[in-house]
């Protein structure tokens, strides 16, 4: 199936093409909504890779990396957010 | 070449601008909440087309099922992510983008 991973290369280089984000920034946020693209544009590309190479066990290889994506978005968020508090105190301080 | 087959073959052809778009959308949006549009609409409806197709190359319920699912653990994952993104931003004080 030639054409399956023929199919599975242009998504990979629209990702790769999407990630040139995570140089430009300009905020963490931006970076990691790269990183987001990553995780979707991977579960696509190993869902056409366990048909075109026979391996099924792909399948689940994609499952967890949809649960590492949510999960590094999450920990992402929690200590943005937790450096934001540390900066505002420190600016209440010298206040 | 079944015609399942095919009717796959075509879905997740049909995919791949999906993906282009959603990767065009994140380097040419203005902001942050723009482009957080390209990220969860276009890529997952990109991934949506592909497990649809996917399923047609299965040809087997169980593994079609557990394709189902994955698609939906991606959506539920993406949307939840999507908010605690925009909200972490807009706690950061990043202004919205106006067109000027």
């Amino acid at each position: 199936m030639s054409l399956l991973i023929g199919m599975a290369a242009l998504i990979l280089i629209s990702v790769l093409v999407g990630l040139v984000r995570i140089f430009r920034g300009p905020t963490g946020a931006d970076r990691m909504l790269a990183a987001q693209l990553l995780g979707t544009g991977g579960i696509a590309i190993l869902l056409i890779l366990a048909f075109a190479m026979q391996m099924p066990s792909l399948l689940n290889v994609a499952m967890v990396y949809s649960l590492l994506a949510a999960t590094a978005m999450v920990v992402f968020v929690r200590r943005h957010s937790r450096e934001n508090k540390e900066t505002e105190v420190i600016t209440d301080e010298s206040d | 070449m079944s015609p399942t087959e095919l009717v796959g073959l075509l879905l997740i052809m049909a995919a791949i601008p999906f993906f282009w778009g959603g990767s065009l959308g994140l380097l040419r949006f203005p902001d942050v909440y723009t482009r957080l549009h390209a990220l969860t609409k276009a890529d997952n409806l990109g991934l949506g087309l592909v497990t649809a197709g996917s399923m047609f190359l299965a040809g087997d319920w169980m593994v079609a099922i557990k394709l189902l699912f994955i698609w939906l653990l991606v959506l539920t994952a993406s949307t939840v992510s999507c908010f605690l993104i925009a909200n972490a931003a807009r706690k950061t004080n990043i202004e919205p983008w106006k067109a000027s």
